[in-house]
């Protein structure tokens, strides 16, 4: 589940309120769509139930002023989260900008995130390849379009790789 | 014109901002510009060096035929002709008649009898090794050096002698150095001739090698030129970038060239032999021809990288060759050497010395050699096409020939016109030699002899005993020549002999010397008769030991010592021919002689005219000749020793033949530099697909073997063109000098190997940057 | 694959200057396998292929081909090497210009020592499988990239070579052609069981591949764990 771990990688940051992290993913993810405050605290509390994070109590605060903390449970869940490449299809864009950006801001490599995301597409273009080749025209057609997403999703991921790496040091700080 | 500026000087902007690979063709080209330019200005130095060494010359000559009265500032002099291994030396006799006689330039004080000052090389000569046989030749006390300006050059082998023993009738007595009036001798059809050739052989390759060397790197710059077309240059733009690159390089290769010369001035009066020596400051180049080189040198390599753009097309998107997919046509290009021979006829019809046989057959030559250059691409193309497969190396060679031929062939070119020319040269000069060496003189008996023409009673004896002495001297044979005057009715009747004849006497063994004899025994006599010639009647009377001007007139007192005999040609004098391949012969005619044997004159003792001593000479003693000389010089230093075998004229043809060895390696070496540039300059072009090629495993040796065929096959046939036009050129010029013709195998050899030679190496010496090259770095794209 | 690799890189380490262009690269191809290098510009894919083909040597590390240490031979030996195991296809140049695509194709043959008539016999059959029969007696610069690239094919194929490294063969060539490049080159190298060692920043082109090695910054980075 994306939203999910967008929180917790975001929270690898350091501790935040509910409010505050809303913000961040919004500037960061949200483009034209923010992401709605219910969401947020039901995302929250299912981390909470499932142990990823927990919860820092402040004296005398509402339930609007708790600050949430990342446990250690919740940074590997965030890690082997990224190491999974995503199943390769078309319109993949918006999960993999999502894992570039947080592999960053949670100093993972994100070349790893791309050689591994490379090897699962490769996988499968190399069996459209096989297929296409020996298959009917139909089989062609419909590999080759298959083919040219795939490689533009590849080539995407590269791009933005390199363009996130250059500015890596901007979202860190 | 404006634009003209601007793009004149983008272009010189472009080859010097080009970075290394614009400046490695910058410099290339202006040190190949630079050779030629110093070549151009060498060949104009050569008159004013002739000038200087002549202006020289004169200020010591001699005036014969003065009238002067002794004691007055006035002195003797004689000339001595003498002769070191091959070096003529040639100095004078000075005798001083009082202490303010003259002095001859660049000699400081007189000369009291038995001194001598000597000119630095002649000093140098008898101190070293080699100059042993030379020590005491003119007694040896020194006391000076002869100056610069009485030298004509510093490498001259001179000297003056004092001496008390001149006389009016040995000697010339004048009253200052300089002066005479040399007789305006226009060069001999031959020697003429002989100039003519050698400055076209020598300087044609100049200007193709010039032309070569301005298209060095062309193909790059083709490319920068597409590239500047693809912003919007026009194709007339293009050119005159072209024109500012070239001419950039052209006014470097000036400045290369000038340096160059400066460095040749110091260095060529010693390389040229020591009699047409000079001094650096002697050599300048004549104004006008200087500035004629400064401008037209540039002004050609622009014309040249002009016409060369027109055979490509610079598109934007790359270049394009015109034409190389046409064949080359044959017609056109042999119209220029038989044009050429057909301007050269004089040399078959006859030479004379007018200006306009010389412009014909200049014009001639460099048509006829010019005509090489361009037969040399079709002959090229024809063959190239028609060659076979071989091996792997032979095939890509030859398909890249069969390609593209032009670069090769522009080296070669060089090569050919040059070849051609020296062939030419050396057969000219070859048959010169042969037509002065072609004596055949009797050297079984005796190998050298000694001519003192002005004898005195008891001379021979002299001669006799002093030369026999010498080291390396193992027999001596004097023949002495006493002028016998007609006497008695029939010398006065008038006829032949009217003038009298020289009688001369000497053993058998002498006289063979000086006929042809069948048999001889003492007592004989033999009257020696050149074709033309009528003989003396038997019974003839003569008086003998007179003098010749003195005749009957003062033949009284002059000879003196009363020793005039009375002598009648016996009716047994044998009518003999003269010796074969003798002066005689090869001048053809002269007066009938008389030779005798001493048992023939009844024991008269008679004052001779000339002694003549023959000499054998111990042929182990290796410097016997001139141990003779010295020994001759000691007794008489205007006494003539020279070996039988004529060698005078062959000796100065063989410092003709040194200046064509040194313009010859200076050939090559200009070859050899071209060569080595386009060979470097091809495999730069092909480095990615040599890299390719070793990447395939292909072997060096198959690589070498390639770029050694892609040169050889091209110089192959360039230097047969050149052997078959030389020969040609060479027999025509034989013709032209009335020489035997004969076929130089060793020097067409000697010449078309040292240019095979200077190619094969200096294509060796390219095939470490194809090493370097094949290196993967190659297989990077640029 | 659980036999021998055919060609090891171990460690390799080689500098240009003040660029390090390998540290401690590692491959390994297999009898019959097209391993597909890839990775950004300039991280030393080339640099990698030509060491592992023994066109330059590293500075440290070692190549091993079929059990022989190809730093350890000398420069003759490596050029046979090549010359009979190993076949090469680059992006462009490659072709001799004045040779027709014939000629070219017959040239590692040889090269190889084949008298010229064979040679060119199947010479002739290869080009005619590479579908370029038409441009056999024409000179390179006379046919177009993709035939050209497919007469290099044939070139790195005629001598039936146990290797064949390929560095950006479809590199200059549109779409279209590429693929049949690709499809003719892989089919063929497949057919006569040459292993290929295929240098490509394109993934449709490394989709022929049966396995990838990433180039980064002169080191190899092995997919083996997350497989
Ligand atoms: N001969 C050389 N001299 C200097 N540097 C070199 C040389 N060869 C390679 N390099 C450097 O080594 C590094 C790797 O080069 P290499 O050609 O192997 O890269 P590549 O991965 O093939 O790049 P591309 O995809 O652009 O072909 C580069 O930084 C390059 O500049
Ligand atoms: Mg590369």
């Amino acid at each position: 589940m994306t939203v999910g771990h967008a929180l917790l990688g975001l929270l690898e940051g350091g501790p935040a309120h509910g409010y505050d992290l809303k913000r961040s993913y919004d500037e960061r993810f949200g483009q034209d769509r923010p992401l709605a405050y219910g969401q947020v605290y039901s995302t929250l509390a299912r981390l909470l139930k499932n142990g990823l994070v927990e919860v820092e109590a402040e004296p005398g605060a509402g339930p609007e002023r708790k600050k949430y903390a990342i446990t250690q449970a919740g940074v590997s869940d965030v890690a082997a989260w990224l190491a999974q490449p995503e199943k390769p299809e078309p319109y993949l864009q918006s999960t993999l900008y999502t894992k570039v950006v947080l592999a960053l801001l949670t100093g993972h490599d994100a070349d790893d995130l791309l050689d591994t995301q490379r090897a699962e597409h490769l996988r499968l273009m190399r069996d459209l390849t096989r297929r296409r080749d020996t298959g009917d025209l139909a089989d062609q057609l419909i590999c080759d379009h298959a083919l040219f997403h795939l490689e533009a999703d590849l080539r995407w991921l590269e791009v933005t790789a390199a363009r996130v790496q250059q500015l890596a040091a901007q979202v860190r700080g | 014109m404006r634009r003209w500026l601007t793009d004149l000087s983008l272009g010189v902007r472009l080859s010097v901002g080009g970075g290394r690979s614009g400046w490695a063709r910058l410099a290339l080209i202006a040190d190949g510009v630079g050779l030629g330019v110093t070549m151009l200005l060498v060949a104009a130095s050569i008159p004013p060096v002739l000038d200087a060494r002549t202006d020289r010359a004169a200020a010591r000559s001699v005036e014969s035929g003065q009238t002067l009265t002794p004691g007055a500032p006035t002195l003797l002099t004689a000339e001595v002709r003498s002769v070191f291994h091959d070096a003529a030396i040639n100095g004078r006799l000075l005798q001083p008649e009082s202490d303010d006689a003259p002095l001859p330039p660049g000699v400081t004080r007189q000369l009291a009898p038995g001194d001598v000052v000597l000119s630095p090389a002649l000093e140098r000569l008898l101190a070293s090794d080699d100059g042993a046989a030379l020590r005491g030749r003119w007694g040896d006390r020194v006391v000076g050096t002869i100056g610069a300006e009485g030298l004509a050059g510093a490498g001259e082998l001179t000297f003056y002698l004092g001496t008390d023993r001149l006389t009016d009738e040995t000697a010339n007595r004048i009253q200052s150095f300089g002066g005479a009036t040399t007789p305006e001798e226009g060069l001999s059809p031959v020697l003429m001739l002989l100039a003519l050739v050698g400055i076209v052989v020598l300087l044609l390759p100049v200007a193709i090698f010039v032309s070569t060397a301005v298209r060095f790197g062309s193909e790059s710059r083709d490319r920068r030129l597409a590239a500047v077309r693809l912003v919007g240059a026009d194709v007339g733009a293009t050119r005159r970038i072209a024109a500012g690159e070239t001419l950039a390089a052209a006014v470097l290769g000036l400045a290369v060239g000038g340096l160059l010369y400066l460095a040749v001035r110091q260095t060529a009066g010693y390389l040229v032999p020591g009699n047409l020596s000079f001094y650096p400051a002697d050599f300048r180049p004549v104004p006008a021809l200087a500035a004629l080189v400064v401008v037209l040198v540039p002004v050609t390599t622009v014309l040249v990288t002009l016409s060369a753009l027109r055979q490509v097309l610079v598109e934007p998107l790359g270049v394009v060759r015109r034409g190389s997919e046409r064949r080359r046509r044959l017609w056109w290009r042999l119209v220029f050497p038989v044009l050429g021979l057909v301007l050269l006829h004089p040399l078959v019809t006859g030479l004379d010395d007018a200006l306009g046989t010389q412009v014909m057959i200049v014009a001639g030559l460099v048509l006829l050699l010019t005509g090489v250059a361009l037969v040399l691409p079709w002959l090229v193309e024809a063959t190239v096409r028609r060659l076979g497969p071989g091996g792997v190396a032979w095939d890509l060679a030859v398909r890249r020939l069969q390609l593209d031929s032009d670069t090769a062939v522009r080296a070669v070119s060089g090569i050919a016109v040059s070849v051609a020319g020296l062939i030419a040269l050396q057969g000219l000069v070859g048959a010169i030699g042969a037509l002065t060496a072609g004596s055949q003189a009797d050297t079984s008996t005796y190998q050298a002899s000694v001519l003192d023409i002005s004898g005195g009673a008891g001379a021979d004896e002299v001669w006799a005993r002093e030369l026999a002495q010498a080291r390396g001297v193992t027999a001596v044979g004097t023949l002495t020549s006493v002028w016998a005057a007609p006497d008695g009715p029939s010398g006065g009747s008038g006829g032949a002999d009217d003038e009298g004849l020289l009688i001369d006497s000497g053993t058998c063994e002498v006289l063979a010397q000086e006929a042809q004899l069948d048999s001889c025994a003492d007592g004989d006599v033999f009257v020696v008769l050149p074709d033309g010639a009528t003989a003396p009647a038997p019974g003839s009377e003569f008086l003998l030991g007179g003098s010749r001007q003195g005749g009957s007139d003062d033949g009284g007192d002059g000879a003196g010592a009363g020793a005039l005999a009375p002598w009648t040609l016996p009716a047994s004098a044998k009518e003999v021919a003269p010796p074969e391949g003798g002066v005689t012969a090869l001048n053809g005619g002269g007066p009938p002689r008389i030779l005798v044997t001493p048992g023939a004159l009844d024991g008269a003792s008679l004052e001779p005219m000339s002694v003549t001593t023959y000499v054998a000479l111990d042929p182990a003693e290796p410097d016997a000749l001139d141990h003779l000389r010295t020994a001759a010089a000691q007794v008489d230093p205007v006494a003539y020793a020279s070996p039988i075998e004529q060698r005078g004229i062959s000796a100065a043809l063989g410092g003709i033949r040194q200046v064509l060895l040194v313009g010859t390696v200076a050939l090559l070496v200009m070859i050899g530099a071209s060569m080595l540039v386009n060979v470097v300059e091809q495999l730069r072009e092909r480095r990615r697909l040599l890299a390719v090629l070793v990447a395939f495993g292909t072997r060096q040796r198959t690589l070498s073997g390639s770029v050694l065929f892609q040169v050889a096959i091209p110089v192959v046939l360039g230097l047969a063109l050149a052997v078959v036009t030389g020969s040609v050129l060479a027999l025509a010029l034989q013709v032209a000098v009335q020489a035997p013709l004969r076929f130089d195998w060793v020097g067409v050899g000697t010449t078309s190997g040292a240019a095979a030679l200077v190619v094969l190496l200096t294509t060796a010496a390219g095939l470490p940057l194809l090493w370097r090259l094949t290196r993967p770095e190659g297989l990077r794209s640029e | 694959m659980a036999d021998e690799p055919l060609l090891i890189a171990e460690n390799l380490q080689l500098s240009f200057g003040s660029t390090t262009a390998l540290e401690h690269a590692t491959a390994e191809v297999h009898a019959g396998e097209v391993l597909a290098l890839m990775g950004p510009s300039g991280s030393g894919k080339s640099t990698l292929l030509h060491c592992m083909a023994g066109i330059l040597l590293p500075d440290a590390g070692r190549v091993t081909y079929a059990g022989r240490d190809l730093t350890a031979m000398h420069d003759d030996e490596r050029s046979a090497l090549r010359r009979t195991e190993f076949g090469f296809v680059f992006q462009f140049g490659q072709l001799v210009p004045e040779l027709t695509c014939l000629e070219n194709v017959a040239l590692p043959l040889r090269l190889g020592g084949a008298s010229r008539r064979a040679a060119l016999r199947s010479a002739e059959a290869w080009l005619e499988r590479l579908e370029v029969s038409d441009v056999a007696g024409k000179r390179p610069g006379q046919a177009s990239g993709g035939q050209g690239q497919r007469v290099a094919v044939a070139r790195a194929l005629v001598t039936r070579p146990k290797v064949v490294f390929a560095d950006e063969p479809t590199g200059a060539l549109d779409t279209v052609n590429g693929d049949r490049v690709m499809q003719l080159f892989v089919a063929a190298a497949r057919d006569t069981g040459a292993a290929v060692v295929l240098v490509t920043h394109e993934p449709r082109v490394a989709a022929h591949s049966d396995r990838e090695a990433v180039v980064r910054d002169g080191r190899v980075r092995q997919q083996e764990l997350v497989r």
